[in-house]
This record gives C-alpha cells, structure tokens and sequence, in this order.
C-alpha cells in the first residue's frame, strides 16, 4: 500500500481520535507501524489487514498481530460491530471496491477512521491544467507505476458519504507540516476523516 | 562433520510410561513407550521449549541425522537448527513419535503384554486427543510445565491446536500451518479410498500380517500414491511431470509411460517399504474424527473459547487439502474469542507440501514469529 514520508499527522491524528483500550482492525496495515503506535500510545488490542506479504513479515517482526487477507475481497468474516474502530491510512486509494469497503469499515466497526491523499490539492490541479497527471509528495507515482486506482478529492468523498448515510464527526486536513483549515479541498495534501452511521 | 545450521548428529531416546492411559475410544493402554529427541537446551526456568508434532508419515526425527547413516536428515530440518527459524541457540525443540506409530512409540507393531504378541489389529484407536495426552505425560517428565510454542503442520496443526484446547495453560503460543479445524467430506473421501486399498489387500488378514508373515504392501503402496496426488498441486504437478513421456513415445501398455506414474510408483514402493499398514490406518482415521467443534454442536467458536495462547496460522495458495479457506475458519473463531493470532496466507505453487518447503517469506514470518516468542 502506500506510503508517505511524513506520517506524523496521520499517527497523531488517529491516536487522539482512537479511544484509550480499543479493539482496532487496521486495514492495509504495511508494517503495522501504525498499529504499534496505537498499541504503545493508546493501549489498543487489534489486528492489521495486509496483502503484500513482505509487509506481513515485517508486521510479525513488530510483534504486530496481522492478517493477511486481500480487501478486494472485503471484510467477509469479521462480524458486525467486532470492533471499537476501523482504520484505514492512505489505502483507500488503493482500493477497487471503494463503496464496498467504506460500508464494511462502518459494519465490523462501530467507526471509521480512513484518510488519503487530496486530488484536489492545488499543485495537482496545476498539473493537470499542464497537461500531466500530479506526482507529489502525496501522490508520489507516476501513472503508469501507481499502485492507486481511485482518485478523488475531498469534496467528493464527502458527497459519497452524505449519499451513502455516512456521518463525518471530524476532518483533519493538512499539507506537510502544516493543519489546514481554510478551503482544504484547495491547499490541503492529505485528508483525515473520522466516520459513523446516521443513527437509525 | 557438522553442516552449519545444523543440530548435527542426533540420538532418539525412549520415554516410559507406567500408569494407564485411557484413550477417547474407550481403549487402554496399560503402559507405553514414547520415542523422541530434543535439540538445543531446555533453560533453568524451562521457558523455551518447542513441541514439534508430526503429520501422516513424520516421526520424532525433525532435525538432524544419525551417526550410522548420513542420508537421515529429519523430516523438518531446514526449519530447526542453530541460526534457522526455529533456532536450537534459543529454544529447546522436542519431537515426538505418536502413539500407534511405527518408528519405536507403542503401535500396532509392538507387543501387547497381556498376550505377548503384536497387538496388530487389537490395538485400540488413537485420536488427536490421546497424542496429546500422551505428549502431556513427555512434557511432564521433562520437566516442561508450559511450551513456549506447539508448532505442527497437516496433521501435526492439529495437534498443536488441540493443545491449546486441552492444556490451554500449557502453552503459549499454538502455530497450526497448513492445518483445518476439520478434514472435509471430500478430505475423509481420499482417506477411506486409501484405507480401502489396504484393508481389502489380501496380504493384510484383518490388520494381523505380522502373524501371517505378510506385508500388504500393495494396499499401502496405492494409499500412499493417493497420498502424494493430494500433497501437490495441479500447478506443481505439471511443472515437475507434465505429460512428459519415459520413452518419448506411446508404447501402449501398463508400464510406466508417463513420468507422473514413475513418480507414484515410486513414492508408493518407497513408503510401502518401511511404514507399518495399521500404524496408516490409525492416523487417517485420528484425521477424520478430529473436529474440537464436535462436542458443541458444531460451533467452532465455542469450542475455541477456552484457549489462552497466541497463534500463529499460516496456509499456502494452492493447497487444495487444505485449503486456505479453511484455515481462515480457524482465524475468524478466534478472532471472535479476542484471541492475539497472527495469520499468513502465503503464495506458493508447491500445494499441501508447500508446509515442508523453506519458501524464504515462509521460513521469514516463522523467523520473525519465533524471534518475538520470549524466553
């Protein structure tokens, strides 16, 4: 799955969004640095989902409990509500089956917790108003070797979730170092979102 | 002279037992012998010990070979040496020849002392159960109280998860490779085929050949060569024989014409030569009635609720004996009873086999496993 350099908004983001003693699925774990994290900061229990079995050695080489199961194949055999909260940094790009695995994510865990790199961020746009598909620091593949096969911005994501009953209870949104909070779907790199279902 | 890596020149010993043991099919045994070996050394707080179960055809010789013959390397030896995944510096590994085997523990071959005879036929069903049992007793006279880990593949996966249902204390982590918490309908299918060939061998008299001075060598022979069809893949299969023929043409008749039948036949004469019929028929038949969930209604979650261990599963693409699937079914059951489990769904084209292999991600994520067990 992929990997940014700069993570440390995404583990600190998700560490305080992340109940203290959590049961959390991570999904496209990589080398379960984010679930150790969560597991050191927070005291959570929890399993990491990877595909890639290099990552999957170096998760048992953490002492990271990891899955290896292929999302694609969605979260068939989890059972509803097993857990406080599901994650998922910067994989949901990476997934086919998008609408599908946004509503296991809400089903096996009471919330959600995915972000992912913002199309919408300006430089992309200035790329493609040159005439180039974006490579950047968020998106950092050219096109004919990225891994990722959707490519969304924020505002669009937000549109799936409002039609799909999809409740945001928080957004972090940043570039680099830096929190933003005016007009992000413009100037901001990657996009945290915090979910949950319409109550009934 | 010691290869590196290896446990080197090893010796089997001999455990026995006195007190009786009560097996699962009502059976006794009054007594017993285990045969088995150890690498490595056991530490003061006998901490680090590894049990080592063997499937079908293993034995207590996992590591190693013996002093008078160079060619006996044991069954699981590029896993279990000095520096190797499961690494003798650190661990104390124990391997262990089941009850009613054929390579020195009490089986069929072995003298029943009420009669003073081979007990042959007579000799009471085993099941997963009872071997572990039976291990439980080793551990104790090693002074082993709680394994570090029980580690099997196939069959010997099952053990290893039943000793986390049976002695949930007594072990801390249960890494079940290549297993099922089941055999399936289709699995019990190959074994009665091969139960079949040698109960109807003419050779075999009811299980008491060695009375008759017979082996039913041919029953044996085809058991094991529906065996080895099942080991592999379709994929393994045609890389390794394809239709390749012995003599480059079609010679119309029943000697060997295409390499696979040359590879069956002589797997089934290898086997055939030095494995004991009953010893067979026993162990298919502790694989079918192995099913933990049995006495809860077939609930499998249930029946796993009283582990305590950590497990490490771990299952290969193209094993179609048992397939990924249903090591998967094993996850989910314990990861419904919260249990820490580490699972490996690996890629490899070499099928049930694949367990035996030291595929380089596979032996990683036991060394990686291993080096996080502590001690």
């Amino acid at each position: 799955m992929v990997h940014l350099q700069d993570v440390r908004f995404d583990y600190d983001v998700i560490a305080r969004w992340v109940p203290q003693g959590a049961r959390v699925l991570d999904l496209g774990c990589g080398d379960g640095s984010l679930l150790r994290h969560l597991m050191n900061a927070r005291g959570v229990s929890g399993y990491g989902i990877e595909r890639d079995t290099p990552h999957v050695v170096e998760c048992i080489r953490n002492d990271v409990p990891v899955l290896q199961i292929d999302l694609e194949q969605g979260l068939a055999g989890f059972e509803d509500a097993q857990f406080d909260v599901v994650v998922m940094s910067q994989s949901l790009q990476a997934v086919k089956n998008t609408e599908g695995i946004l509503a296991e994510m809400l089903r096996v865990g009471r919330e959600a917790i995915v972000s992912f790199p913002n199309f919408g961020y300006w430089p992309h746009r200035d790329s493609l108003a040159e005439g180039h598909m974006p490579v950047s620091r968020s998106l950092p593949y050219q096109w004919y070797n990225t891994p990722n096969v959707r490519f969304f911005t924020m505002s669009d994501f937000e549109e799936l979730c409002a039609q799909r009953g999809i409740v945001v209870r928080e957004r972090f949104a940043y570039d680099e170092d830096r929190e933003i909070t005016i007009d992000p779907n413009n100037f901001a790199s990657v996009a945290i979102y915090r979910l949950g279902r319409a109550a009934a | 002279m010691t290869a590196p890596g290896s446990v080197g020149t090893v010796a089997p010993q001999r455990a026995h037992f006195d007190a009786p043991l009560t097996l699962r099919s009502g059976g006794v045994l009054p007594a017993f012998d285990l045969v088995f070996e150890t690498y490595g050394t056991l530490n003061a707080s006998a901490s680090n010990a590894v049990l080592v179960c063997h499937a079908l055809s293993g034995s207590h010789h996992v590591a190693g070979t013996y002093a008078h013959d160079a060619k006996s390397l044991g069954w699981w030896d590029n896993l279990v040496g000095p520096g190797k995944p499961l690494d003798t510096d650190k661990f104390f590994v124990v391997g262990v020849n089941n009850l009613g085997g054929c390579y020195g523990s009490t089986g069929p071959m072995s003298l029943n002392p009420a009669t003073g005879k081979p007990w042959g036929a007579s000799f009471p069903f085993v099941t997963v159960e009872d071997w572990v049992d039976a291990q439980a007793r080793l551990a104790d006279q090693l002074g082993i109280n709680t394994w570090a880990a029980v580690l099997g593949g196939s069959l010997g996966g099952m053990q290893a998860l039943d000793w986390t249902l049976r002695y949930p204390t007594r072990v801390r982590h249960g890494m079940v490779i290549a297993a099922a918490p089941k055999l399936s309908a289709e699995n019990i299918a190959f074994n009665e085929v091969a139960r079949q060939a040698i109960l109807t061998d003419p050779e075999f008299y009811g299980g008491d050949y060695y009375a008759h001075g017979t082996v039913p060598t041919n029953g044996l022979r085809l058991a094991r060569m529906i065996g080895h069809i099942t080991y592999l893949s379709d994929d393994a299969m045609a890389e390794k024989f394809g239709r390749r023929l012995r003599h480059g043409e079609h010679k119309y008749h029943y000697d060997i014409e295409f390499e696979i039948e040359s590879y069956l036949r002589y797997q089934g004469d290898k086997f055939a030569g030095f494995f004991d019929a009953n010893t067979y028929l026993l162990t298919t038949k502790a694989l079918d009635y192995f099913d933990p969930a049995f006495a809860y209604e077939g609930d499998l979650q249930a029946a796993l609720a009283r582990a305590q261990a950590d497990f490490f599963i771990a299952s290969f693409s193209t094993d179609w004996r048992f397939s990924p699937q249903r090591s998967r079914e094993l996850v989910f059951a314990l990861l419904h009873n919260r249990r820490r489990v580490t699972y490996a769904e690996l890629d490899s084209d070499a099928g049930h086999d694949s367990f035996l292999l030291d595929d380089a991600h596979y032996h990683a994520a036991l060394r990686a496993y291993f080096q996080n067990i502590e001690v």
